[in-house]
This record gives C-alpha cells, structure tokens and sequence, in this order.
C-alpha cells in the first residue's frame, strides 16, 4: 500500500508529514514505557520480521495482489506505540533504500500503514480482549479480526488523502476499488497476523503484548503495578 | 533479572531471514491493491508503466531513491538477487529498530514486566 512521489498533491504530503511527525513524537515518547531489556530486542526482531513479509505479496484477485501492512501484529506483540515505530522504520528504510514508497509521501504512508493501521488495530484488539485472554484459540481470532480492520481502515487513509489532493479518478471508484480490494488483502492479512501472534503465544506467552496483563488500558487511567 | 529469551530471539530472526531470503521469490509480482487503483484507467506497457488513457499513476514521479543499490528489492539491478536485497533489509531493519528501541528502553529491569511510565 506504498504511494509513490505525486500521487496526491505537495501541500497534502505536507500536510500528513506532519501529521506523521506528529505522531511520532508522541510514541516515542509513551514508548519508553513499553520497553526494557526484554522487549526492546523483541520490538527489533518484529521490526525485521515485518519487513520480511511485506516483500510476500500474496495474489489476491488476477493481476492484483497485496502484501502485509503489520499494524495489528506488531501492536499486539509489542504494543501501538513501539508497533507504530516498527512499522515507520520498516517504511523509512523501504523508501531510502529499496525505492519503495515515494520520499514525499513518507508521511502518507507513515499515516496510513504505521498509524492508522497500528491504532485501529490495537483498538480492535484492546475491545476484544475478553476473547483474547480467554485462550490462545480466542487470542488468534482477535489478531485475524484486527488484522483485517487495520487493513481496510488504512485504505480509507488512502481515500481521504486522495479526496483532499488526488487526481486522475472519481473518487467513488477509488473508493470502492481501495475498500473492495483491501477487503480481500485483509483476509491475507489477518492470516499471517493470526498465525504470527498464535505461535508467539504458542513458545513464548509472555512476549505478547495484548495479553500481558500490563498493557496500557484505553479505559483505565490509573493502575498500580500488576503482575 | 530473568533470562533473556536468546533461543527465541535466534528462531524469530532465522524465520524472518527465510521468509526475505528465499520465500520472497514465490511472492506474486502483480501490483498491489492501491497500485492497482493508481493504474486503473490507464492502458500499459510490459514494464506496468501508463502509456495511455487517464489514471492516478500518471502524477506520479521517478522514485528519488530509484538509483540505490538495492532499488526494487534487487541487488543492483541485477535479477534473482531478491532474496539478498531481502535478507540485507531484514538485518538493516533489525539493527536501525533493534538500535532505536534498545536506547528508549528502561534501563531498570527489577520489574520484569512494563508498567507505565507517566
């Protein structure tokens, strides 16, 4: 889901640079929290692993395919705002080193994939973490359904982006080709995060994220230490 | 301080390096869902580039980057190095994320579990 250079228009690449940037500060910021000698390592390993499987591009209907955006996986296993850097770095080096995803649209992307992506996909999972913690039968069906709502919600990143400075198409049919393709792309994607996040949880539990015990509440805005 | 979880480390980083380095070949070459839409409208040429008609991909410009030496997932250019382009990405990947998180982290690890910092 990489946009190239001029797909929309120089102010609206500004304008989710620093959208981007934006929010980017605010995770590395609330980051920290999440890190210690134990994720830390982890949180690079996921990074590297998401970069991998953004390079199998799975054929989705004749002549189209789709690839892994990674928002959902990484926020389960190591939370939205490490998740959302993983995924930002993934796209930066991507676009500096491979010629994937135009410079000038770092923030598009950065915007779509890494932060809406991410935080759709944890919110989904945080509402449904009753299921998840249940067992790790209940935890995979969690991972697959915010997989495939960070997928389509991200493509709606896409539109909105096009429909402020985008040309070329009406914008009801790149509505529809982006929601309707990236329907089908999620499926893919909730596959891999599925069995990603069930065999993490099958060796090490405890490097799960969502299910932790210690993660950030969206609800809760003070907890003492839990363990 | 608990063990670090090294064996785990080691299996999570060899699946990542199998899937870019040798997975990646069976990977479909087609474009993408939203290059697929950026192309939608436009006649094209062997290569996937817009030759006529009317479409989103025909604002677009040449990569900036589109001269690395790892351009398009290939090693210079050349064809059947994907698998390296991929396993030199996965161990950039690692030690620019790897490099990044391990400055945030806390350095305190009394409390083998995060808690929040406010």
């Amino acid at each position: 889901m990489h946009m190239s250079d001029g797909i929309v228009n120089a102010p609206t690449s500004v304008i989710f640079g620093l959208v981007a940037v934006l929010g980017l500060a605010v995770c590395v910021a609330r980051a920290r929290g999440d890190l210690d000698d134990r994720t830390a390592p982890m949180a690079g390993l996921v990074a590297a692993f998401v970069f991998a499987v953004q390079m199998l591009n799975f054929p989705i209907l004749p002549g189209v395919s789709g690839h892994l955006l990674g928002g959902a996986l990484c926020a389960i296993l190591v939370g939205p705002y490490v998740g959302a850097i993983c995924v930002s770095i993934v796209l930066l080096l991507q676009a500096l080193l491979f010629a994937d995803g135009g410079l000038s649209a770092l923030g598009t992307n950065i915007t779509n994939m890494a932060l809406i992506g991410t935080f759709v996909g944890y919110g989904v999972a945080v509402a449904l973490r009753r299921v998840a913690t249940r067992s790790r039968g209940g935890l995979v069906v969690v991972a697959f359904v915010a997989a495939w709502v960070n997928t389509v919600v991200a493509s709606l990143g896409f539109v909105l982006e096009y429909a402020i400075g985008g040309q070329g198409l009406a914008l009801g049919t790149v509505f529809g080709l982006m929601t309707g393709f990236h329907a089908l792309i999620g499926i893919g994607e909730g596959i891999i995060t599925a069995l990603t996040v069930g065999a993490v949880a099958a060796v090490r539990p405890d490097l799960v994220y969502l299910t932790r015990g210690t993660a950030p509440s969206l609800t809760i805005k003070d907890q003492g230490v839990r363990s | 301080m608990k063990k670090l979880p090294v064996a785990f480390y080691a299996g999570f980083l060899v699946v990542a390096l199998l899937l870019a380095g040798v997975v990646s070949y069976a990977a479909s070459s087609s474009p993408d869902g939203l290059d697929a839409v950026t192309v939608s409208g436009c006649e094209l040429d062997e290569a996937g580039e817009p030759v006529g008609g009317t479409c989103i991909a025909q604002n677009a410009g040449e990569h900036a980057t589109a001269g690395s030496p790892l351009a398009d997932y290939t090693v210079g250019g050349s064809e059947g190095t994907t698998g390296i382009a991929g396993v030199i990405g996965v161990l950039v990947t690692l030690l620019v994320a790897g490099g990044l998180f391990w400055v945030l982290r806390r350095r305190s690890s009394k409390d083998e579990t995060p808690s929040r910092v406010k």
